[in-house]
């Protein structure tokens, strides 16, 4: 049967349902919480109609500034890490056998899997001083005494990319499975070693792809919400944790729902910066 | 690469991947209550408790019951919108298309919060089913996507040949469309009730104070200080993930799924 387009009112009646359900609950939830942001809060919870900018002009102090760069900087720091740490890992992985490769993709989906809470408590375990690694190294003779590793700020880093290297890899995974293998052969038939073919043969025939898997690695990043609350002290929290902080904890909806406008507006434009370098890769 | 060096690499991710829940599933047999690795004696009773202590229990089910119900409700959201999209020129129609991946590629503090203020105008905040749906909006992405990769793969002829014979919509969709697009189908519902499964903020901020689910639970436990059924909780996850990600596998075309997932979530 071939594509053809709707001919009666009939043949729309699929989309009735999906269509309705997608723009009910996620248009229109949408739409309140950007209505929301520009609301009047009032005391003990409540907020009323109206158009302030207050919450947003709330966001443009030193303290907000210091939370955004912050999360900026460590999303940034995570992307790099998962990047460079899955790059060749995700390389070595194209290239072994095939049920080698279901095994560590099924590995890697159920790390991807594993909740945001179960992962800082696996961490918070590991870096624990009664439980955790140290009591290891005092074991092998490396440390005088087991200590506690948490909360810090390498904590809350290495939490954050235990949750992103699966997904790094797997977003990845498809390029590189679809890189043409006789360009390293070719490399290494005019006498390249092994490294030095992977550094001037793959990674500038990825360039592209590495840029827009550093953008998704960095918004995936920006998601993060529970770690840095879990590992981390309070200077470590994130625009996300604020937001669910705003809106749970201090019950200030309209500032929670600007914060969350915002940080939309950045993914949004990193996302579409994902899609020009997409673009570029497509017509190279 | 010296498979040396692939070696020593393979290993140190796997380390890295593996230490934590080593530990944890250390700490789960811990004799007594205490928080102690490598293990002080055995006991399987952590994981006893799960399904013994109401409380656990309690949460196991809500988790479990809500994971079942969103996944089936992102199918059926999913599944029409797919085959609509596969079997229609509509452009506009991609705009659906997207909005079913933006929740899942948004922070996902985003979707949580539009909903609980969207829950709380409607007057239905707290309420069980608003996290069925909270969850299948969430997570509606990953059928959406398998589904859309499976009908791709359909061959169009093997439809024409049952169009010309005289077959119509509904019966082509019944008697050749949906056996070839039940793989996609069982492995999208797998991927969405994982995740369901495991999800804590869109399920927190939207029935946080009436329900518990796993997640919520452990989060609540934690602040009130450690208890080994955290960790027999997480390796229990764990283990389940690996499963049905593994059945999944096993039965279907994991690389291909993968190789797909992520060239259409860009």
């Amino acid at each position: 049967m071939r594509r053809e387009p709707p001919q009666t009112l009939g043949d729309y009646s699929p989309l009735l349902f999906p269509a309705a359900m997608l723009t009910i609950f996620f248009v229109v939830p949408f739409g309140t919480m950007i209505a929301v942001s520009f609301f009047q809060r009032q005391q003990g919870g409540f907020y009323t109609p109206a158009f302030v900018y207050d919450n947003y002009a709330r966001f443009l102090s030193a303290f907000f500034g210091g939370v955004l760069g912050f999360s900026l900087m460590l999303a940034i720091a995570v992307a790099i890490c998962c990047v460079v740490l899955a790059l060749p890992f995700t390389y070595l992985l194209t290239r072994m056998a095939r049920s080698v490769q279901v095994v560590w993709l099924v590995a890697l989906l159920s790390v991807l899997s594993l909740s945001e809470v179960i992962i800082g408590f696996a961490w918070s375990t590991l870096f624990s001083r009664t439980a955790g690694i140290t009591n290891i190294l005092v074991a092998l003779g490396l440390m005088s005494e087991a200590k506690a590793l948490t909360p810090s700020f390498a904590a809350v880093l290495t939490g954050m990319v235990y949750q992103a290297f699966p997904y790094t890899v797997l977003v990845l995974f498809p390029a590189l499975v679809r890189l043409d293998p006789t360009l390293t052969e070719a490399a290494r038939t005019l006498g390249a070693s092994p490294l030095k073919a992977f550094f001037t043969v793959v990674v500038p025939a990825l360039r592209n792809t590495i840029t827009a898997t550093l953008i998704m690695v960095f918004i995936f990043a920006l998601g993060s919400y529970l770690l840095p609350q879990l590992l981390g002290r309070p200077q470590h929290w994130t625009l996300s944790v604020l937001i669910t902080d705003q809106a749970i904890y201090q019950s200030n909806m309209p500032f929670a729902a600007a914060m969350a406008v915002f940080l939309v507006l950045v993914t949004l434009g990193l996302v579409a910066l994902t899609v020009i370098a997409g673009r570029k890769g497509e017509a190279a | 690469m010296t498979s040396v060096f692939r070696k020593f690499y393979f290993f140190v991710v796997a380390l890295f991947l593996a230490l934590p829940l080593i530990v944890v599933a250390g700490v789960s047999v811990n004799q007594k209550q205490t928080l102690a690795f490598p293990p002080e004696g055995f006991s399987a009773s952590w994981y006893g408790e799960i399904f013994l202590n109401p409380e656990w229990r309690n949460a196991l089910v809500a988790s479990v019951t809500l994971a079942l119900l969103s996944a089936a409700l992102a199918v059926a959201i999913a599944l029409p919108l797919a085959w609509f999209l596969w079997r229609r020129v509509a452009p506009w129609a991609n705009i659906f298309q997207l909005l079913g991946v933006a929740p899942f590629t948004l922070p996902p503090v985003i979707t949580a919060l539009g909903l609980l203020t969207f829950w709380a105008t409607a007057g239905f905040y707290g309420q069980p089913w608003t996290a069925v749906v909270s969850h299948a909006i969430f997570f509606v992405t990953l059928p959406l996507v398998t589904l859309s990769l499976g009908f791709t793969s359909i061959d169009r002829s093997l439809v024409e040949a049952a169009a010309t014979m005289g077959a119509d919509d509904r019966k082509i969709f019944r008697t050749i469309v949906l056996p070839l697009i039940l793989p996609y189908i069982v492995s999208g519902y797998a991927f969405a009730f994982v995740l369901s499964l495991n999800e804590y903020i869109v399920a927190y901020m939207t029935v946080g104070f009436t329900m518990e689910t796993l997640p919520i639970k452990i989060f609540n436990a934690l602040r009130y200080g450690y208890t080994p059924t955290m960790a027999s909780v997480t390796i229990l996850f764990v283990t389940t993930a690996a499963i049905i990600f593994g059945l999944v596998a096993r039965f279907g075309d994991l690389p291909k799924l993968l190789g797909a997932m992520s060239s259409d979530g860009k």
